[in-house]
C-alpha cells in the first residue's frame, strides 16, 4: 500500500497546485511588442506623412514627450496621487460595503426579501449618470469623487458576493452542518471561503470601475486629479497632454488589476486565476 | 418488541442494548403540485452498539434520505429516532458522517481538514492532534498531513474523509456509499482498511452501498431496501468470523448470503 501511495503522491504533486505556472501577462511577449511597434509606428507615420494637425491627433513621439514633461516637471504626479487616493478609497469602501451587505442579503432571509429586488433593479441603472448629482450634493472636493467611485464599484462586488455565497456546494454545507456547525460557523468556515473566487472576480471589475468613477467625478468639477488635468489640457487644446494623461490612466488601471490578481493568488491559492479582467 | 414487521427474511433478534432506534419513521417531500412525494414508508429499525450494518437497495430508494435523517440533516415527517435512548433533534457530536465524495475543503491542509469537527465543536484542538495523526497513520496518510487535498488521489482523499469523521471519536459512523467513486482495486483496499479501522475503533457503523459483496464482506447485518418509496424488506445477518480476509468472498456462507440478496433485489427490479 505504501508503494501505491507514493506513486500516487508523485503524480498528485506533479499535477497539483503551484506546479503549472499561471500567467498574469500574455506569454508571447514578442507578439505583444511587435503589435505595439507596428501600431505606434503606423500612427507616427500617418500623422507625419499627411501632416495631421496635432490638435486632431498628435504623434506618439509628442505624447511621449508630454508624458515625460508632465511627470518630471509638471503636475502629473500630484494629480496622480489625488486620483489614486480617490480610487483606492472608493474601492475599499465599496469592497467592505459590497461584501458585508452581500453576506447579509445572502444569509438573512428577510433582508434578502427586502433588498435583493432593489439590487437587481439598480444593476441596470447606469450609475455613472449619477455623477453630476453626487458632485452637487457632496461638493467639488475629494468626497464626491470617492462617492462616485463607491457607487460604480459597489455593484459588481455585492452581486458577485451574493452569487458566490449562494453557489456554495451543498455537500460542503451538509458536511459542516453534520458536525454541528451553526449558521455563523458554516458561513465562516465554508461559505465565505467558497465564495472568495467569485468575490475576487467582483473586486477585479470594481477596481477598474472605481478608477473610472474617480475620473468621471473629476470631469464634473474638481480642483485636482487626472480627470481635472484632462479638462485643463482640453481647454487649451493641448491634445498631446490629454493623450499623455490617458496613457497614465491606462497604466494605473492595469497596475491596479495586476496588484489585485497577485493578492487573489495568495488568498485564493486553491483555484486558478484568469488573467483577463471582466469586461468593463 | 417486533420491529421488523415488513421483513421477508427476518434474522435479527431484537436487542435490548440498541444504540440507534428508528420507530415508524417516514419522510414526505412537499412538491409544487401540492401532493407530497413519499420518500420513505414507515421504517422500524434497531441497531445494536458496535455492529456494522449495511443498507443496500436500488438507486433513489431513500437510502441516503434515511442516512440524512440519522445525521440530523433532515427531519423525518413522522416517527421517532433515538440515539442512545435520547431523541435526535439535529446533528449530534456522537455521529460522524462520511459522504459519497470526500468533501475536503481545498483551502485547508489534510491535518486541518480532519481537525475541522474539533474546531467546529469548539473542543481542544491540541488534545485531538495526536489522535488525528494516529488515525492518519492508520490509513497510510502519515507524511501527508501538511498537503492540500488536490495533491492526493481520490482514494487518499476518501481516507482523509473517514479520518475526519473519526477524529471526534463518535459512537456512530454513517457512511453514504463512501467508495462508490473509487476504482475496483482501490475499493477492495479501502474495504480492508475499513474493516481494520472498525475492529480497532468498534464504532457502530451504518453503511450504504450499491455493492452486495462489499456489504456482505463488511457487515454483521445487511438490510435490503425496496424501490421508492423506501421500506426495509429484508434483514440478513452475516455470521462469518472476523477478521475477514479479502478471499472470504469465496466462503460458501458469503456466496449464499450474496446470492439471496441479489435474488431479492432482482425480483424487485434490480439494484440499479
Amino acid at each position: 500500500m505504501s508503494v501505491n501511495i507514493a506513486v500516487r503522491a508523485g503524480r498528485g504533486t506533479a499535477t497539483g497546485r503551484r506546479s503549472t505556472p499561471r500567467r498574469i501577462v500574455p506569454a508571447d511577449w514578442l507578439a505583444v511588442i511587435a503589435t505595439f511597434v507596428v501600431v505606434v509606428g503606423a500612427w507616427e507615420a500617418i500623422v507625419r506623412i499627411w501632416d495631421v494637425s496635432e490638435i486632431v491627433l498628435p504623434p506618439p513621439s509628442m505624447i511621449a514627450q508630454s508624458l515625460y514633461d508632465g511627470l518630471v516637471h509638471g503636475t502629473f504626479l500630484a494629480n496622480l496621487r489625488y486620483t489614486l487616493t480617490e480610487t483606492v478609497l472608493g474601492f475599499l469602501i465599496a469592497a467592505v460595503l459590497g461584501v458585508g451587505l452581500g453576506a447579509l442579503v445572502s444569509e438573512v432571509r428577510w433582508i434578502r426579501r427586502a433588498i435583493y429586488p432593489y439590487i437587481v433593479a439598480f444593476q441596470t441603472v447606469p450609475k455613472i449618470a449619477l455623477a453630476p448629482l453626487l458632485v452637487i450634493w457632496f461638493g467639488f472636493g475629494m468626497t464626491s469623487k470617492v462617492i462616485v467611485a463607491v457607487t460604480v464599484a459597489f455593484f459588481p462586488i455585492i452581486v458577485n458576493t451574493i452569487e458566490g455565497l449562494q453557489n456554495t456546494e451543498q455537500q460542503r454545507v451538509d458536511m459542516i452542518r453534520a458536525m454541528g456547525a451553526g449558521r455563523v460557523e458554516t458561513f465562516r468556515r465554508v461559505k465565505l471561503p467558497s465564495a472568495l473566487p467569485y468575490i475576487f472576480a467582483g473586486l477585479d471589475a470594481a477596481i477598474v470601475l472605481s478608477l473610472l468613477g474617480a475620473v468621471v467625478g473629476e470631469f464634473m468639477g474638481a480642483r485636482a486629479g487626472l480627470g481635472n488635468q484632462i479638462l485643463t489640457f482640453n481647454a487649451v487644446l493641448d491634445i498631446s497632454g490629454s493623450f499623455a494623461v490617458l496613457v497614465l490612466l491606462s497604466l494605473i488601471g492595469y497596475l491596479l488589476h495586476l496588484i489585485l490578481v497577485l493578492v487573489q493568488r495568495r488568498v485564493v491559492f486553491w483555484t486558478k486565476v484568469s488573467s483577463t479582467s471582466s469586461g468593463v | 418488541m417486533s420491529t421488523m414487521s415488513n421483513t421477508d427474511v427476518l434474522s435479527e433478534p431484537t436487542t435490548t442494548d440498541s444504540l440507534i432506534t428508528i420507530e415508524q419513521v417516514t419522510l414526505a417531500y412537499p412538491t409544487a403540485t401540492g401532493t407530497p412525494v413519499q420518500a420513505l414508508l414507515p421504517i422500524d429499525l434497531e441497531i445494536a452498539d458496535g455492529t456494522f450494518v449495511s443498507l443496500v437497495g436500488p438507486s433513489g430508494c431513500g437510502k441516503s434520505t434515511l442516512l440524512k435523517i440519522l445525521a440530523g440533516l433532515l427531519r423525518q415527517s413522522e416517527g421517532e429516532v433515538r440515539l442512545g435512548g435520547r431523541d435526535l433533534s439535529g446533528p449530534s457530536p456522537d455521529v460522524g458522517v462520511v459522504f459519497q465524495q470526500p468533501v475536503l475543503l481545498p483551502w485547508l491542509t489534510i491535518l486541518d481538514n480532519v481537525l475541522l469537527p474539533i474546531r467546529v465543536q469548539k473542543r481542544n484542538v491540541a488534545q485531538h492532534r495526536d489522535r488525528a495523526m494516529d488515525l492518519l497513520r492508520m490509513v497510510g496518510l502519515d507524511g501527508f498531513e501538511k498537503r492540500y487535498p488536490s495533491e492526493l488521489s481520490g482514494g487518499m482523499q476518501q481516507r482523509a474523509g473517514i479520518v475526519r469523521a473519526l477524529v471526534p471519536n463518535p459512537r456512530i459512523l454513517l457512511m453514504d456509499e463512501p467508495f462508490g467513486a473509487l476504482d475496483a482495486l482501490t475499493r477492495e483496499q479501502m474495504n480492508d482498511d475499513l474493516q481494520r479501522i472498525w475492529s480497532e475503533e468498534r464504532k457502530t457503523v451504518f453503511f450504504i452501498t450499491h455493492s452486495i459483496p462489499e456489504a456482505v464482506y463488511l457487515s454483521d447485518r445487511v438490510l435490503v431496501m425496496s424501490e421508492r418509496p423506501g421500506r426495509i424488506v429484508a434483514d440478513f445477518s452475516v455470521d462469518i468470523e472476523r477478521p475477514r480476509r479479502l478471499d472470504a468472498t469465496g466462503d460458501p456462507r458469503f456466496q449464499q448470503t450474496a446470492t439471496q440478496i441479489r435474488g431479492l433485489l432482482n425480483a424487485r427490479g434490480g439494484i440499479d
